[in-house]
């Protein structure tokens, strides 16, 4: 085990040295971030939000439901793939990650960098969403006085994003990543809440099992909570519970997955 | 600029301590029966250049992934800079530099980037890392390289730049895993001038490499290593002048029995030793002779003769490590 002994300034100006270039690195490829952060929800947004609207097959209120979930979706969804796929390919192949393994700075922390970097990336993804909501949907009806525990509801669903996409990126091989992320990713995508709330599938009971076991349930169901409550939705301290406990459970786990692949 | 902004921090060191110190080191792998570091012992002093020369799998990677923190001991102790590298990993990896087997460079960054971006985890002040970062690169023949993307780098200069990473913090030891491994000779000649560079500046380096040459020509002392134990550890000078023999002869042989001829070189008086290096296409045997070559010579020739078999080449010459290594071992060293 790699026990910080020598904690204090030094390890924090690693970690920040860490998380600088992993900013850095972003900010280059800003635009493909931008591109694969905006267009598979912009697209759900647009399908469901408008075209299905102005077709009469959803009510018009159901825009107002789609977007938190679409926020929770993005902050979860981002940090997963932010955390998860460049560690598969450095773990497995590249190799490239071993200078920042060198840096003076416990191999827990380079860990946890990971989680905050892919977490700011996951809730960059999500706030970008808001304008877009506004943009593309007729009228957006928040209530202003719920954005503080919002934006608590993201940061907490992007950490646990970072700390899901930790246990994945260390768990998996390079070879089964895609099966993964389709066994994985996509039963995650729609047993969010993201799309429907969750209180109202009381006679899909086995289905809302499933869904109170994935953590967008509650970056979603709070965010209706604090932003659009006049929606049915889950109480703000179950999800604020429910979130902590994930961003634990998977940190944890992930945590664990880095050391055994950081160290020989 | 000056040479004094990559010599080590040696401020505070103690001089008495030894720059790397391993005492009864065991590694095991997890499923693996036996030990790939099997109770390795040795000391570098400060400003040495230590060579680990062994066969691949002898335990040399093990060894320098053990002090350089990315992997576990299983007992033993291990220090850089009196430093223990299993209790305080951290305080280790500020005081030591790795260059790897496997190319690891970041290629998100470019050459510059590489470095400037090393240095802000070792938390050299921003206003240093480029003028430290242009300089190394200038050291190392990169700077009109500078932006280049590593995946663009030929193989030795990307070798080069990962020197030039590997010291961007000022390290007290710099460890080479194979530095030479794979590089055309060229590059592998520019490799070594800047280890001995590094060397004379005050840097400790431990190099691993399975190549005699490199070790005889780079290294103050070599420590010899297979089946994770070391055999032999002294100066390149004094492995080969502990070899029966002064001289050798190399003999290519056709029309006879190895073995028989062998034998009766042995008998020869002033034959220090016989080895058959025979390998698919050629029958080879290097005679090890007391004194000079030329005096053994003759007699050597008669007994080849005696037994029935024609030489087609004579090579006189001195013992190196390898004849050390199999001296040791009785094996070659690939």
């Amino acid at each position: 085990m790699s026990a910080p002994t020598t904690a204090g300034p030094g390890q924090a100006r690693a970690f920040l040295g860490v998380l600088g270039r992993d900013i850095a690195v972003t900010g280059k490829e800003f635009g493909s971030f931008i591109s694969q952060v905006l267009m598979q929800p912009f697209f759900l947004l647009f399908v469901f939000g408008v075209v299905l609207g102005q077709l009469g097959y959803v009510t018009p209120g159901y825009a107002q439901l789609l977007l938190p979930g679409l926020l929770a979706l993005n902050a979860f969804f981002v940090a997963v793939q932010a955390t998860a796929i460049p560690l598969v390919i450095d773990f497995s192949y590249t190799k490239e990650i071993e200078d920042r393994l060198l840096a003076p700075l416990s191999t827990r922390l380079v860990a946890v960098e990971k989680i905050v970097f892919g977490a700011s990336r996951g809730l960059f993804g999500s706030l970008v969403m808001i304008p877009v909501g506004y943009i593309v949907l007729d009228e957006v009806n928040w209530v202003l006085s719920g954005l503080p525990f919002a934006a608590l509801l993201l940061v907490l669903g992007s950490l646990s994003g970072g700390a899901a996409g930790l246990v994945l990126g260390t768990l998996v091989s390079p070879r089964k990543i895609n099966v993964v992320f389709a066994l994985v990713v996509t039963p995650l995508l729609f047993t969010g809440s993201t799309q429907f709330p969750f209180l109202q599938l009381e006679n899909l009971r086995w289905f809302q099992v499933i869904c109170a076991l994935n953590p967008i349930t509650y970056v979603s169901e709070g965010l209706r909570g604090a932003l659009t409550p006049a929606v049915p939705h889950l109480a703000g301290w179950v999800c604020l519970l429910a979130l902590v406990a994930s961003c634990l459970i998977f940190g944890a786990i992930g945590i664990q997955g880095f050391l055994r692949r950081a160290l020989d | 600029m000056t040479q004094t902004t990559t010599l080590p921090s040696t401020a505070g060191a103690d001089e008495a301590v030894p720059a790397v110190e391993v005492t009864d080191l065991v590694k095991r792998y997890g499923r693996s029966t036996t030990n790939a570091v099997d109770g390795l012992s040795f000391a570098v002093r400060r400003g040495e250049v230590f060579g680990l020369l062994g066969p691949n799998g002898a335990g040399k990677t093990t060894t320098v992934g053990v002090l350089t923190t990315r992997v576990r001991k299983t007992s033993g102790l291990a220090t850089v800079a009196g430093i223990d590298v299993a209790a305080d990993p951290v305080g280790a990896r500020a005081v030591l530099g790795v260059v790897p087997q496997r190319p690891n460079l970041d290629r998100s960054l470019d050459a510059r980037g590489n470095l400037i971006w090393h240095a802000a985890y070792h938390g050299v002040p921003r206003a240093r890392r480029r003028a430290l970062a242009d300089e190394l690169l200038e050291r190392m023949g990169l700077l009109e390289k500078a932006t280049t993307n590593p995946d663009e780098l030929s193989g030795g200069q990307a070798q080069r730049l990962i020197i030039a990473r590997g010291l961007m913090h000022a390290p007290q030891v710099l460890f080479l895993d194979e530095p030479s491994t794979g590089l055309d000779p060229q590059a592998r000649l520019f490799v070594h001038d800047r280890v001995v560079e590094l060397a004379a500046s005050g840097v400790t380096v431990v190099l691993t490499t399975h190549d005699m040459d490199e070790a005889a020509k780079l290294a103050d002392r070599v420590g010899i290593v297979d089946h994770g134990k070391l055999l032999a550890l002294d100066s390149p000078s004094g492995l080969v002048a502990g070899l029966p023999g002064e001289a050798t002869i190399d003999l290519v042989l056709s029309g006879a029995d190895v073995a028989a001829v062998q034998g009766r070189i042995k008998e020869v008086r002033g034959v220090a030793g016989v080895e058959d290096r025979s390998d698919d296409t050629s029958s080879l045997l290097r005679v090890r002779a007391d004194g000079e070559a030329g005096a053994a010579l003759a007699p050597v020739l008669g007994a080849v003769a005696d037994a029935g078999a024609t030489v087609s080449q004579v090579e006189l010459g001195e013992p190196t490590l390898e004849d050390v290594f199999i001296d040791l071992t009785g094996r070659g060293l690939r």
